[in-house]
This record gives structure tokens, sequence and C-alpha cells, in this order.
């Protein structure tokens, strides 16, 4: 003991590091900060370091090129002993770290901790979390399959919509005409050194900044936030009903920390690593691009968005949107902390956590997108849809199979969303407004007209005609039956 | 090993006085450092900032002729899958050297050649003899065997290449990744109406 003491001196006499740490660890936090609600910035933290020592284990055997990264991938998950578990612990613990640093950043807009004197430490974890976003693309990027190459297309269509200079922001970002050899090298290069690094960087900035301005206080209504008094009385209440730092508050961080890695561990012996998919084979046409989880939502806007207010969103909305969270302590930087006594900022957390939340289900199933294997996959129309058919209305239903109008349409539950489910079509549209959609298309739908013959479109339109339920007739036109009806014999 | 405390930086005895003049002298110095180090940085930037954007050319320097194999290859009336390699490539882009795109016949002389990505963002469009349509995987846009819209968020129709018949194999004017804003020539703009059943 006494070796280790004096062994501890000799490197703290010239280290120069203990009085400061111990300054740190015993600094006086308030009593009701230490909460189960302050664990999830250590816990990003945390994961940032699972990150960082994960990444540069991978980094010894993945190859950067594009001709090999997909087998270096491959080497990994198959060949080399616990690879795929290494792999798996990449890729779960930046699901997590993507998780909680949104929770996080959630918990600290509805405590009010933004507001003064921590406003550069909000305004920085701003940059921390689009820091952490475009670690989670640039590394969805290296794992260079099929989704990475076509993700990396979606990005660089995005790219050239700037005006003016959209061509050259493209080159730069492809590092050439074209996504390959010199794009996963500088995307490798952006995932690797240059992102941690400012990453880094700006965390222990906060870091440091959490820890010399004061956790943020227990949001009390009715406590309000005003520039000339606050730190007198952030002072005193440390003092008056404060503890240290280490261990009064420290060890439900450890808890949290510790529990969070398990569960990456959990997640990556389970669910295992994240592909890679289909080799980069840009003339491998068959497939069908995702963006891994937390960019669904984004897939899903720009389905959804109208055509001619696509570019001014994605050129404008994300700058807004940053623009908003930076300017968010200026403008509320003093008040009301305590979420009972903030009603709109709790409509706007949960408005934006409800979309967010329906926009990445609907991107987890693109009801936007035609099933591209419907009409030759998928189930034939089912028996009892053609059983008591006549032959033209069961020719239809072949033209309808065949002509694939199920990539677009369900019938009995399967094929596309893209367009209506057509079981009940007969309720809704006449005959006659079924062949003017069938051929000249409209609300989205495209024209068949040079697509079907007169009597193709003559059979599908009938069978067209039997999907009502029998005791609901099919939509008829009245003024064309009082027309064709027989007539009257006058008396 | 017996260790006492250093007594680092707890030297509290007073400086002795400096000639202001002295001290001017030294702030002049390090002004002059500083500016020396500025245009040394300038100097050191300019070779770093062109090797950086050293990638933005103009397209007809990435842009050549490619030959897409014998015109017979392909049917009259029919589009087919036609795949190159890209003229300007490196040792090291594997697969990812390759491009794909669709090649319409319209007659003997008449060629119609597609990119094979969305014009909406970029994803790979397939062709579907039955229905004759061109259909997007991503976010489900639609385009007509022409190359014009269809259906879906695409603003205009499918990207074209520049095509010519030489010595009966066609060849087409390729290099970079057809973006809305490499690609200026408009097939198509109008809103979803489903198109007109003559256009296609």
């Amino acid at each position: 003991m006494r070796r280790l003491k004096t062994l501890y001196t000799w490197f703290d006499s010239r280290l120069q590091l203990g009085e400061p740490i111990k300054e740190i660890a015993l600094h006086p936090v308030p009593n009701k900060t230490a909460s189960w609600w302050y664990v999830f910035g250590s816990a990003a933290f945390v994961l940032l370091m699972l990150q960082i020592v994960t990444g540069i284990l991978l980094a010894l055997v993945y190859v950067p090129t594009a001709g090999q990264a997909w087998n270096s991938l491959n080497f990994l998950n198959h060949q080399l002993t616990l690879g795929w578990f290494l792999r798996a612990m990449h890729g779960w613990g930046s699901n997590f770290m993507v998780a909680v640093v949104l929770i996080h950043m959630a918990q600290v807009f509805l405590f009010g901790a933004y507001k003064f004197p921590r406003e550069l430490t909000w305004i920085l974890g701003v940059f921390l979390l689009l820091m952490t976003l475009g670690m989670a693309f640039t590394g969805q990027v290296l794992r260079f399959d099929q989704d990475a190459y076509w993700g990396l297309g979606i990005g660089a269509s995005i790219a050239s919509r700037v005006p003016f200079i959209g061509n050259s922001v493209v080159h730069m970002m492809l590092g050439g005409p074209i996504i390959a050899g010199a794009t996963l090298s500088r995307f490798f290069a952006l995932h690797v050194f240059v992102i941690p690094g400012m990453l880094l960087a700006f965390a222990c900035l906060h870091l440091w900044m959490v820890l010399k301005l004061g956790i943020n206080e227990w949001p009390m209504p009715g406590r309000i936030v005003r520039r000339s008094t606050y730190l007198t009385e952030y002072h005193h209440l440390t003092k008056k009903d404060g503890r240290p730092f280490v261990p009064g508050a420290v060890w439900k961080d450890a808890f949290f920390s510790a529990a969070i890695l398990a569960a990456v561990a959990v997640c990556a012996a389970v669910f295992g690593p994240y592909g890679p998919g289909g080799q980069p084979d840009p003339t491998i046409i068959q497939t069908a691009p995702k963006p891994d989880f937390f960019f669904l939502w984004l897939y899903a806007v720009l389905s959804y968005l109208p055509p001619s207010l696509e570019t001014p969103f994605l050129l404008i909305a994300p700058v807004l949107g940053i623009a908003g969270l930076v300017a968010l302590p200026f403008y509320a930087g003093e008040g009301e902390k305590s979420w009972h006594k903030r009603p709109i900022a709790i409509i706007m957390l949960t408005t934006v956590a409800v979309a967010w939340g329906v926009f990445t289900h609907l991107g987890t199933f693109t009801p936007w997108s035609p099933k591209m294997n419907a009409w030759s996959g998928g189930s034939p129309i089912p028996v009892r849809y053609t059983h008591d058919a006549s032959p033209l209305q069961r020719q239809g239903a072949i033209v309808f199979q065949s002509k694939q109008c199920r990539n677009c349409h369900s019938i009995a539950g399967v094929g596309g969303e893209r367009g209506p489910a057509l079981d009940l079509v007969a309720t809704r549209l006449t005959e006659d407004q079924l062949i003017r959609q069938v051929l000249q298309g409209g609300g989205n739908m495209p024209a068949y007209g040079k697509n079907l013959s007169p009597s193709e479109t003559t059979a599908l339109v009938q069978f067209l005609e039997t999907l009502h339920p029998p005791n609901q007739p099919a939509a008829a036109d009245a003024s064309r039956q009082a027309a064709m009806a027989e007539p009257v014999p006058k008396p | 090993m017996i260790e006492e405390k250093l007594q680092v930086g707890e030297d509290e005895e007073e400086q002795t006085p400096v000639d202001p003049l002295t001290v001017s002298r030294r702030w002049l110095l390090l002004t002059i450092g500083a500016f020396f180090n500025a245009v040394v940085g300038v100097a050191v930037a300019v070779p770093v900032v062109k090797y950086l954007v050293s990638p933005i050319k103009s397209d007809d320097e990435y842009k050549s002729w490619v030959s897409l194999g014998s015109v017979d290859t392909f049917p009259v009336g029919e589009t087919r899958l036609a795949k190159f390699t890209n003229p300007v490539s490196r040792a090291w882009d594997g697969e990812t050297d390759r491009v794909a795109c669709w090649v319409r016949r319209i007659s003997e002389k008449e060629f119609q050649v597609f990119a094979i990505n969305c014009a909406h963002l970029g994803c790979p469009v397939r062709w579907f003899p039955q229905s004759g349509l061109f259909m997007c995987p991503c976010h489900g846009g639609a385009y007509y065997a022409d190359g014009s819209r269809a259906s879906g968020p695409p603003e205009r129709g499918l990207f074209t290449y520049d095509a010519r018949i030489v010595d009966g194999a066609i060849q087409i004017n390729a290099g970079q990744m057809p973006t809305l804003s490499n690609t200026a020539r408009l097939v198509q703009i109008e809103n979803a109406k489903g198109g007109s059943p003559c256009a296609g």
C-alpha cells in the first residue's frame, strides 16, 4: 500500500492531474439531480468510447477499397473468430448511440437545461447530434453493399439539387464522376478520422462545460431563470442542498452505462451484425435499397412530398431545423424550466416524436413503393374471386396479374399499396369510369392505353366489375340506365 | 524509491520588472511571427484546396463515347438492359466502375438510351415490358416506355444518354452519374396527371 502511494506520488508530481481531477470529482451537485433522468449523457459518452474501440478493432481487418470492402466484411462475418460479434457490437453500438443521444437531447429540452448559462453546451450538443448522425450515415456507407451504393446515389441526387454548384458538390461528395473507389476512400476518411476527431473534441468540451457550469438543477415550477440571479441561486442550491458528484450521483451513471453496454452486447449476440447485403455491383438492379433505421423517417418524407416541394424542402428544411435548434437557447434563455409550465415545449416535443415515429413506421414497410414481384412472385388471384366468373372475367383476372396491376394494387390483401386496394373497386367506380382510369390513368396512376389491347381492356374491366360484396351492387351510372332502358310504350 | 512531492509551478517569487519598451518589442515580434505564419499558411492552403477540389471537373472532361455492343443485340421494339464500364475508372474500383442503362430500340436506326438512375433520387429503375413501364423500387416513381414521367415523385422523365451508331455498334456519351444538375436535357415535365395515353 505504501509502495502504491509512493508510485502515485511519483506520477502525480509529474502529471499534475490529481488535484484538478479531485476537484472535478468532488464538485457539489444539487441533490435532486442525482436522478435516473440524468444518466443519458454519460451513457452516450460511454457508447462513443465503445464505438471507438470496436471501430479500431474492425479497422484491423477491414479493407477500405471499393473492390475489396465487401469481401473483407464477409471475411469478418464468417471466417475470422468472433469477427461477426465485433461487427455486431459496432453496428448495435451505433443504433444505441443515436437512440441515447436523441433521448438525451429530448430530456435536456424537457428539463430546460439549455437555458442560461448553458446555451453553448446545448449548441455543442446540437453539433454532437449532427456528427453522430454523420457517423451513422458514413458507417452505413462503409458497409459497402447494395444499400450503401444506392444510398450514396440518393445522397448524390440530393446534393445535385443545390442550385448552381450542384454538380460540383456531387463531384466533391463522390470524389469523381461516379460512386466508386474514390467515394469509399473519402467516406472512410470521414468516418475514421474527420468526424470522430471532431466528435471526441466536441464531446470533451461539452463535458467540460457540464462540469464547470454545473449540472442543470431539477426544474421546479415557479423557479424562474434570470441572468442576473441564476448563478448565485445555483451556487446556493449546490451548497445548501447538494452532494459531491462522486459518489453521490455518479453511481447511477455507472449502473446505467453498464446496463447499456450489456444491452448492446446482448443485441449483438442475439441479432448479429448488419449485413453486408448484396454485393455492390451497380449492374445488379434487382434491389430495393433502404436506409438504416434512423434514416427511415427521411426516406418516408421523401416519398410523400409533392415533387414541386421536394428541392426546397431538402435544401431549406435542414438549414431551418439546425438554425432553430441553435437559436433556441437565445430565444428562450430565461424563464421557466419546468415542463409543468411549458405547454408549448411539450407539444413541440410530442409532435416531433409522433411524426418521427409515424414516418419511421411507414419507412419499415414502404407503402408508397410498388411491390416489384407481386405480379410474378406473389400468390395468384384467389379462387373465390374467379369461381363464379365468366370466361371473359377470368381472362380479365389474368390480364390483371400479367400486366403488373398488382404491383401497386392489392387484392385479397396481397400486392402493392401504392394505389388503393381493389377488393371493392366496383362499388366505387362505374364501368365507364374504370375504363377511363385504366386507359388514361390519373391521380398518380400511369395510363395503360398503349399497353392494353381493346380486348384486354374489356376483359380487365369486366373482372374489376365483379369486385364488390354480394349484398352490395356495383356502382352504376343512373343516367345511363335511364338512357339504355326500354322506352315505355305510350298509352 | 522515496519521492517527495515536487514543488512544480508553486514558485510565488515575483518576476523582475521589465522595461516597457522591451515588452512592446516582444509583442511586435510576436505580431510579425503571427503574420509570417499567416503568409505561410495561405501559401500552403492553396495547394491543399486545389488538391481537395480536384474531383470537380466539367462534364466534358468526364464524358466520352462508350460502346454498348452491336446493334443486333437490341431487337427492334424492345427495351433491354445494357452494361458498360465507366470510361473514368480506377484499378481499385472493383465492380463499382460498371454501369447499367436501358436501351430502347424504336426502329432500325432509332434508339433511346436511358440512365438506370431514377430522376427522383437515383435508385435503379426496372423495366416491365408487360405493362410498358419503368418502375423505381425506392419511392415509387414510374415512367412510360419512352422515358416520360408516368407517376410518383420524379419531377421529370428518365435521364437519357446521347446515342449514336458507329460501325454497327451503339455508342453513348457517358462518364458520370446522371443527376438533375448535370443532365439538362429534359424529357418531359408535367404534374402528376398520369400522362396522355398517346404520349407513351
